[in-house]
């Protein structure tokens, strides 16, 4: 499919010149993508890029099967352009992003109001979708919420115990990362990445440098990405193992709530032994990581992931081997297939609706060219599925581990790295803990951020949470919220 | 059987509560380093590598010599340290380093070498929370780290509820409000409605470099630099984010159920 595309393509953590960028008008431009993922293309970004008083619309795609993806632009305009939106949803949010950032209005988008409810109020303000009815009552709920866990409103609107609709308002958590990183790098950006959604700290921090990388044409020497792919992997066990506890935990099964509450810490002080941090802060730098794993590290690390995983092990077996909790998590939340795909799901949340789609396997880059993880896919699209293909990515994970922390390689783990290049673009996907991590940079003339686009996983994947509420009981909104897991942070940036 | 072969489990793996405070603190990662320490004796001045490597303009140059390094916005990056070459800016190894008042994280001055500790709370609080401290949290920003460690709190290997010190869900229940995150603009309201709906008296502690500083994103007009901006802080608990221990200290220091170690500040 790709080679018969007019966009231009690039590999996952490449760049091109802004120039060979191919560009069309607006109408054109939307056209041909709404083709291209008419095709079986994925939208991985959707972004504009300021020109003068107008803007111009940049589309990053992926072709998953050929492994490829592809970038093309519109010519600078204003005002109104027809929504790509009408045909593909998948669309939705980035096009109320950028009518929210730069004004351009996507004619015929059937549901059009602020992302973040930046600069105007509190994002539950607004209107929200209302169902009426006599028999109709709306729950409103948020931004603080009852737990220890980051603000967003929920607006339900029930007919009895059965939610007909739940509308997400997300904005409360936005800090204007974008925005901040336009003319950088600057001193604070790599921390500010890093904290884009601080549970996946790698994850973004492997997608800023594979950028920076790019842009200066250098690649970081293979021992760091041998580190990052295993602190990455690190991550997705400490966060994965954490949701089976917390899934245990909303069904009130305590022996695995209170087993994986620990066990996900001890993944956590992994990542503390490797680089002081338990979040990985400070691992990933543009040119390669600073810190190494020497030889007794290396057997520590690999001695206390064993004890580790093998705990996982028995405390996930008490979970799976429950009758009462396979009946709370059999067909509660169901996504279908076809819903995850036309919203443009990824990550576990996507497989666990049957879709092959991981870019680990897909588009691979950095130690897994060399090194490849099974993906792991569960059918059913309910919170079974989303903790099962949690469970399956967490022996996979750790299996991969095991592997390669015996298949090190020499070398240095840190270049200097050159200044990136003028007028060029790069992108970089990364399949973080929640899925598709992506990030896309524009430098100017100097080399400087002209733009800077970041996609976390859950801004594909919010809407996905809302349809698996549909039809069900609103007292299983916190099983299905804790099943996807999504990051407020990294929506709202 | 399934019961039997649960409750077996749960026997075999026995109680992993760990013993501290009784027994000693666990270990930090040998690479986190702890708090900083900052020797203005050996600081000649002159030299800015310190203030040029730092991301959060957490160190100025002083006057004459010596440099001031505030703690509420360190990261924790250990570049400073790695960058002076008069080995003026150690790290401590100390997971402790919660304090009472903003002023007391500023390092550099002469006596203010490593940050002065917090201190119990007043007689009078301490009667009334020191066995029962409910806590309402609130992320304003807050990128989720901190608040994984504030809920890593609550599982069984640190149990605070041993202490009494528990999450509440709603804040008419709570006697303390904890906040993380730089106050991003549209927390504002629920921060304030937060707190005002919070019965007399209550405390607030700022958990993080965001939260005290606006950390990495202090300079970004949407954020709020810190909890303090909207309401009065009575703990600040550096870090980005703080190790557990950090915070775990910081809560049992006010409420007077550690023995003083280091220099405490005086109740207040």
């Amino acid at each position: 499919m790709s080679s018969t595309s007019p966009f231009a393509l690039l590999a996952n953590g490449t760049a091109l010149p802004w120039a060979d960028v191919p560009e069309w008008p607006v109408e054109e431009f939307v056209r041909k993508t709404a083709v291209e993922l008419g095709r079986g293309a994925r939208l991985c970004a959707w972004f504009g890029v300021p020109e003068g008083d107008a803007t111009r619309l940049v589309a990053v795609i992926a072709f998953d099967s050929d492994n490829t993806l592809a970038v093309a632009r519109s010519a600078p305009g204003s005002g109104a352009y027809p929504a790509l939106t009408a045909t593909e949803p998948q669309a939705h949010l980035f096009e109320r992003e950028v009518w929210e950032q730069h004004g351009l209005m996507p004619e015929g988008h059937p549901w059009l109001k602020p992302v973040r409810a930046t600069g105007c109020g509190a994002p539950a303000q607004l209107e929200f979708f209302r169902v009426d009815g006599g028999e109709i009552h709306e729950v409103s709920v948020g931004p603080v919420h009852a737990g220890v866990i980051e603000p967003g409103h929920f607006r339900f609107q029930c007919a009895g115990e059965e939610v007909l609709h739940l509308e997400i308002g997300l904005g409360y958590q936005h800090r204007g990362i974008e925005s901040a990183l336009v003319g950088g790098p600057h001193r604070a950006t790599v921390s500010q990445v890093e904290a884009a959604s601080g549970d996946s700290t790698i994850g973004h921090a492997t997608a800023y440098a594979s950028v920076m990388e790019a842009l200066a044409g250098a690649e970081a020497p293979l021992r760091a990405q041998w580190l990052r792919a295993i602190a990455l992997e690190m991550e997705r066990l400490a966060n994965h193992t954490g949701d089976l506890g917390a899934l245990a935990n909303d069904v009130a099964f305590l022996p695995t709530a209170s087993a994986c509450g620990k066990i996900r810490g001890d993944f956590l002080n992994l990542t503390a032994l490797l680089c002081g941090n338990r979040f990985g802060r400070g691992l990933v730098r543009p040119g390669g990581c600073c810190h190494d794993l020497e030889p007794g590290r290396l057997s520590q690390l690999a001695g206390r992931l064993g004890t580790a995983l093998a705990e996982v092990e028995r405390a996930s077996a008490w979970l799976w081997d429950s009758p009462s909790v396979r009946s709370r998590f059999e067909g509660t939340g169901p996504v279908f297939a076809k819903q995850a795909a036309e919203l443009g799901m990824v990550g576990p949340a996507a497989r666990a609706c049957g879709i092959v789609r991981d870019v680990r396997y897909d588009h691979p880059a950095g130690w897994y060219r060399l090194a490849q993880v099974p993906v792991s896919v569960w059918p059913d699209g309910d919170v079974f599925a989303r903790a099962r293909v949690r469970w399956l990515e967490t022996q996979r994970s750790g299996q991969f581990l095991k592997d390669q922390l015996a298949a090190g390689v020499d070398g240095d783990i840190r270049d200097k790295t050159a200044k990136p290049q003028g007028d060029m673009l790069a992108a970089a996907l990364v399949e973080g803990w929640r899925g598709e991590v992506c990030h896309v940079a524009l430098t100017n003339p100097n080399g400087d951020f002209r733009r800077y686009k970041i996609v976390d996983p859950s801004f594909h994947n919010w809407t996905g949470l809302a349809l698996a509420l549909r039809g069900q009981a609103i007292s299983d909104f916190p099983i299905c919220n804790k099943s996807f897991n999504l990051s407020y942070c990294g929506f709202d940036l | 059987m399934f019961v039997i072969d649960t409750l077996t489990h749960r026997l075999e793996r026995g109680c992993e509560t760990m013993s501290y405070p009784d027994g000693p603190a666990p270990d930090l990662p040998d690479r986190h380093g702890g708090a900083l320490r900052v020797d203005a004796a050996k600081c000649p001045g002159g030299c800015r590598e310190c203030v040029s490597v730092c991301p959060t303009e957490a160190i100025a140059p002083q006057a004459g010599k010596g440099i001031s390094l505030d703690l509420g916005r360190c990261l924790f990056c250990s570049e400073c340290v790695h960058a002076c070459p008069h080995g003026a800016i150690t790290h401590t190894g100390d997971h402790r380093m919660a304090v009472r008042h903003r002023e007391d994280l500023i390092l550099g001055a002469p006596g203010m070498e490593e940050v002065r500790l917090a201190g119990a709370l007043d007689e009078k609080l301490r009667r009334l929370l020191g066995r029962s401290l409910r806590l309402r949290q609130v992320s304003a920003g807050g990128d989720g780290s901190a608040e994984a460690d504030l809920n890593v709190l609550g599982t069984i290997g640190w149990d605070i509820g041993r202490f009494g010190i528990q999450f509440v869900a709603s804040p008419r229940h709570a006697d303390g409000l904890v906040v993380t995150g730089p106050v991003s603009e549209n927390m504002v309201l629920a921060l304030r409605k937060t707190y005002d709906a919070m019965p007399d008296p209550k405390i607030v502690i700022a958990v993080g470099a965001c939260a005290i500083s606006g950390g990495p994103f202090a300079a970004n007009g949407e954020v709020m630099k810190g909890a303090a901006a909207i309401v009065p802080v009575d703990l600040y608990i550096p870090g980005w984010p703080p190790h557990p221990l950090t915070i775990l200290d910081g809560l049992l220091r006010i409420l007077g159920k550690l023995d003083a170690g280091g220099v405490t500040a005086a109740p207040s």
